[in-house]
């Protein structure tokens, strides 16, 4: 539009803004009540999220390139260094997986004569952190990796250490996780020592998980390592999600304050795992022991 | 003089907006960032309210819902709001010194975040941090920045 013929609207057409206010608060309310609870409006949010999520990248641009730049700088002494103890880690890894195949392949012969059933192992897809700060009260982490990488809400999300939490949404260029820590977030672990069961609720802090619900009497000590139960179904048993703090034993309360300190980095880490657990385990027959074969973690990417 | 604003320039402005509400400020930061969105929009409104109104407040409320990962329809309802409020007044605000310019800005953040609180605690019960109510304070000092800032922009023969 060339800029002479443009004409300040003294005398408005169309609605009023009477009648405009009040088309946007019934559309607005209506979004809201269609939102709630449901994944009726998730087309309409995706297709939204492609304008929203190219910003997120646009933002999350510096500090890659900051990161980028950091390691084309770094000295050799220092990345043969790195090298070295990387290798060093991956030396000890292996000769203990090697262990740990022979345990699994044990563990299926065991539950075949118990007559069950056997989870196979885990997918997983490697997803880098994108740096934003999407809401200040919430613990809530952006992924480069969304619904065009096959991501699903609920999937578990680990990191090198431990449990970092779950895929809330996904859309289809991010994915929003969820870390344990969010006051709305609860996982259900098991105390590795005694296999005793409990839920691990998020603290609102990085670096604190509270276990509200252990009776007095629990058999529960500092320096306990918790895993997932795999009870709920959203997160695979067996994975480290924390190790239990130092508490005062309770006096005359029926419940004791115990907190504990998750095991994931989960303010310094950029490299996320996002997990695809077999729903359905593979029932074993009686003949099929002998030849059963674990398969390998897959890595895609 | 013309003053005919382009929509690439209020367009490019609310971006900037959205961009500084997700930068990864340290979380004290983050606690306090004001909702910069609004304030562009509160901005163009009082400037040239004929072309920015609710619609645009409706649109870009949307966008932030996405952008935050809230409910859908939540910012759009507190944006639409506010700014029928600034269409209402628009002729009484210009005239205000500053001071009462940002008592007004004030209560416009005050309402937004009300809202938000309202919707928030009707979808999830729970406890809110008094800081959640911080960032109605930084955005109301935040304010002459952005006007003028807005005002730059608005007049500069740079963006044309």
């Amino acid at each position: 539009m060339p800029r002479d013929t443009v004409i300040k609207l003294l005398f408005a057409t169309g609605p009023s803004i009477n009648t405009r206010l009040l088309v946007a608060v019934i559309a607005s309310v209506a979004l809201l009540a269609m939102d709630h609870g449901s994944p009726r409006l998730d087309a309409v949010r995706a297709t939204l999220s492609v304008f929203t999520d190219s910003l997120k990248y646009l933002v999350d641009m510096p500090s890659g390139l900051i990161n980028q730049a950091s390691d084309a700088t770094s000295t050799y002494s220092t990345l043969k260094k790195e090298n070295e103890t990387l290798r060093e880690e991956q030396f000890i890894n292996k000769t203990r997986l090697l262990k740990f195949d022979a345990l699994e392949k044990e563990n299926i012969r065991l539950r075949a004569l118990l007559e069950n059933s056997f989870k196979l192992g885990e997918q997983v897809l490697i997803a880098e952190l994108i740096s934003i700060n999407m809401a200040p009260f919430e613990h809530i982490v952006v992924v480069n990796k969304g619904t065009r990488f096959g991501v699903h809400p609920q999937q578990p999300v680990l990191d090198a250490n431990g449990v970092v939490g779950q895929v809330f949404r996904a859309l289809p260029f991010t994915a929003e996780i969820m870390l344990i820590t969010d006051p709305s977030h609860a996982i259900p672990v098991q105390v590795n020592r005694n296999g005793l069961l409990t839920i691990a609720v998020g603290s609102g802090q990085l670096n604190r998980l509270s276990l509200p619900y252990l009776p007095a009497n629990a058999d529960i000590q500092p320096g306990d390592l918790l895993i997932t139960s795999g009870l709920g179904g959203t997160f695979p048993a067996g994975y480290p999600v924390a190790v239990v703090d130092n508490f005062n034993p309770a006096d005359s309360k029926s419940f004791i304050n115990v907190t504990a300190t998750p095991k994931a980095l989960l303010d310094r880490n950029r490299e996320l795992l996002i997990v695809w657990g077999n729903k359905a385990p593979v029932q074993l027959l009686k003949d099929q022991t002998t030849d059963i074969k674990v398969p390998e973690v897959n890595k895609h990417e | 003089m013309n003053n005919y604003t382009g929509f690439g320039r209020i367009f490019f402005t609310l971006v900037v907006a959205m961009c500084l509400r997700i930068l990864p400020w340290p979380n004290a930061v983050a606690a306090i960032n004001p909702d910069w969105v609004l304030l562009a929009l509160i901005y163009w409104t009082l400037a040239i309210p004929e072309r920015v109104g609710i619609f645009y407040a409706w649109t870009f409320g949307l966008l932030v819902d996405v952008l935050t990962g809230r409910l859908l329809g939540q910012y759009a309802l507190a944006y639409s709001l506010v700014i029928y409020l600034c269409l209402m007044l628009h002729k009484r605000l210009r005239q205000f010194p500053l001071p009462q310019q940002g008592m007004f800005i004030f209560f416009c953040l005050l309402l937004s975040q009300f809202l938000l609180f309202l919707i928030k605690n009707l979808q999830q019960p729970g406890e809110f941090p008094a800081t959640f109510w911080l960032p109605v304070f930084t955005g109301t000092l935040c304010w002459p920045l952005v006007f003028t800032f807005l005002r730059f922009v608005r007049r500069s023969r740079i963006f044309k």
